[in-house]
């Protein structure tokens, strides 16, 4: 238990050191702008395919689930408010940043704890390349960029598909339904949940950057990195979505 | 003192004393956790000059290189690259330095999403005002010159573990460093790959009149291609000199090591 505690604590102190790094590499000039926008291709448009299904099938399934319920209460036009508030609030953001922290975290964990245990990040840092500017600041900045963009194109197919899955019922043009849709939603429904990704997506980039950077032992540690990457993302992921929805909750009320 | 740039990479040149030997180590420790690795080293690598430093595996050879080239931070001692103290030195100096120095790791390291070529035109891309198409035709020089000619768009990961130490050569050699640094260069080969990487170590030696440090466990291979070595042993150095010299040897461990071949 002793040596969890200790082991728990040194994790901490070195992803401190790792950020404290990762910060001076990200603003001190030259700055890497063709591998940010690089990795910006790499981490968003490859996971838009799959961000984009993940949001539909939210968007099918919240429409399946919610109008029975609201049918029940006699609420059903609802509907369509009911889908566009879920899926903007909380929906959309969360499922992105799971989406990705599976995708990604698993993506860059692996990527990097190949490279650090081939001694590629090595060959880097001797050739007079910063690995922290050049292979971390510019994937956890791409996060950061890119995963609120995924987060609108997730909540656009959600909305999209909520609004094939209720039609098929009970036809509705898009625009009625959109219209209805957005009736109620403020800016502070829209623009807050959808930052909040992006510190959804520092924790991605910093927490696989990290792990992959400090891989040892082979083929089986890269293997380690890259499960490690995904359960600490999703799970910091999770916790950040907790204090986050508090503290908009707190910033712009109901 | 006036500012000289590289005519071909912009790189400017350390500024030196030309009557300092480029690597200077003295009372060099390193230890990792209780285990001491390297217990009060001196060394020195004279201009132009190939010293190859010998010993079993696991005794800190590696280890050495890796302070050398500011990989791993030093516990004590001084140690002098190109007339700069680098223990304690801050990134940026020390980036700068590294520019000067070539290093050509143990398994050759080469970047596995890169080609040979854009492996070996990396550095190029980094730190010099080269267009493109001179990093490529530099890039295949260099290739040319360690006899890769073909296979340049090949990825590494495509190539055998000779031609890889190879490229990782070219792209070592990329920057024109006046040092470079090899970690066990013929280890895994051959004795016919082995002997053609040692015979390029030579050639580069004299083409380019590099100051060399090659950790080597290869006697054979040593005594070929190094002006001096070095004998390390239990974190210090048990013996130096030329070959000759270390024949003369009457310490038991070096008669042993010269005898078995390491």
């Amino acid at each position: 238990m002793g040596r969890l505690l200790i082991s728990g604590f040194e994790w901490f102190g070195d992803l401190g050191i790792f950020c404290a790094r990762l910060v001076r590499a990200a603003f001190t000039p030259p700055y890497e702008w063709r591998e940010l926008i690089r990795q910006c291709d790499a981490i968003g448009a490859k996971s838009l395919p799959l961000v984009a299904l993940a949001g539909a099938a939210t968007g099918v399934v919240l429409s399946l689930e919610t109008r029975d319920s609201l049918i029940r209460f006699g609420a059903k036009s609802l509907l369509p408010t009911v889908i566009v508030y879920s899926l903007i609030r909380e929906s959309g953001p969360i499922i992105t940043g799971l989406i990705v922290s599976g995708r990604i975290g698993a993506g860059i964990g692996a990527e990097l704890g190949s490279m650090k245990v081939t001694e590629q990040i090595d060959a880097m840092e001797a050739s007079a390349v910063d690995p922290y500017k050049y292979l971390a600041a510019t994937r956890v900045l791409a996060c950061i960029l890119m995963i609120p963009l995924l987060t609108v194109a997730a909540d656009f197919f959600g909305m999209l598909m909520g609004w094939l899955a209720n039609t098929l019922a009970d036809p509705i043009s898009l625009r009625l339904f959109l219209v209805s849709g957005f009736q109620t939603v403020a800016f502070s429904d829209f623009i807050p949940p959808t930052l909040k990704t992006a510190v959804f997506g520092l924790i991605i980039g910093v927490v696989a950057c990290f792990q992959g950077m400090r891989t040892r032992g082979g083929t089986e540690g890269v293997g380690r990195t890259a499960t490690s990457s995904v359960v600490l993302s999703s799970l910091f992921v999770i916790l950040a979505d907790v204090v986050l929805v508090r503290l908009i909750l707190m910033i712009w009320p109901l | 003192m006036t500012v000289q740039e590289h005519p071909r990479t912009g790189i400017v040149a350390p500024q030196e004393d030309p009557h300092e030997a480029p690597i200077q180590v003295r009372g060099l420790h390193k230890a990792f956790g209780t285990q001491k690795v390297l217990d009060g080293i001196d060394l020195e690598a004279r201009r132009g000059e190939t010293l190859a430093v010998l010993g079993r595996s696991g005794t800190g050879k590696s280890v050495l290189l890796k302070v050398l080239i500011g990989l791993q931070p030093p516990d004590g001692g001084s140690v002098r690259i190109a007339g700069h103290e680098i223990a304690g030195i801050r990134v940026e100096e020390l980036n700068e330095i590294r520019k000067h120095i070539g290093f050509l790791f143990q398994q050759a390291a080469l970047y596995d999403s890169l080609t040979v070529e854009q492996n070996v035109a990396f550095p190029l891309t980094r730190h010099t005002r080269m267009k493109e198409q001179e990093r490529k035709q530099r890039a295949r020089e260099l290739l040319a010159s360690v006899g890769m000619d073909r296979d340049i768009e090949k990825l590494p990961s495509e190539i055998s573990g000779g031609m890889q130490k190879r490229v990782g050569l070219a792209r070592a050699l990329a920057l024109d460093p006046e040092i470079v640094l090899f970690d066990e260069p013929t280890a895994g080969l051959d004795s016919i790959t082995a002997a053609e990487i040692g015979r390029l170590i030579v050639d580069q030696k004299k083409q380019r009149n590099i100051t060399a440090v090659v950790v080597t466990h290869d006697i054979r291979g040593a005594k070929f291609f190094a002006d001096r070595l070095l004998l390390l042993h239990e974190g210090k150095i048990l013996a130096e000199g030329a070959y000759a010299d270390l024949e003369k040897s009457k310490e038991p461990f070096v008669k042993d090591f010269l005898r078995d071949g390491g």
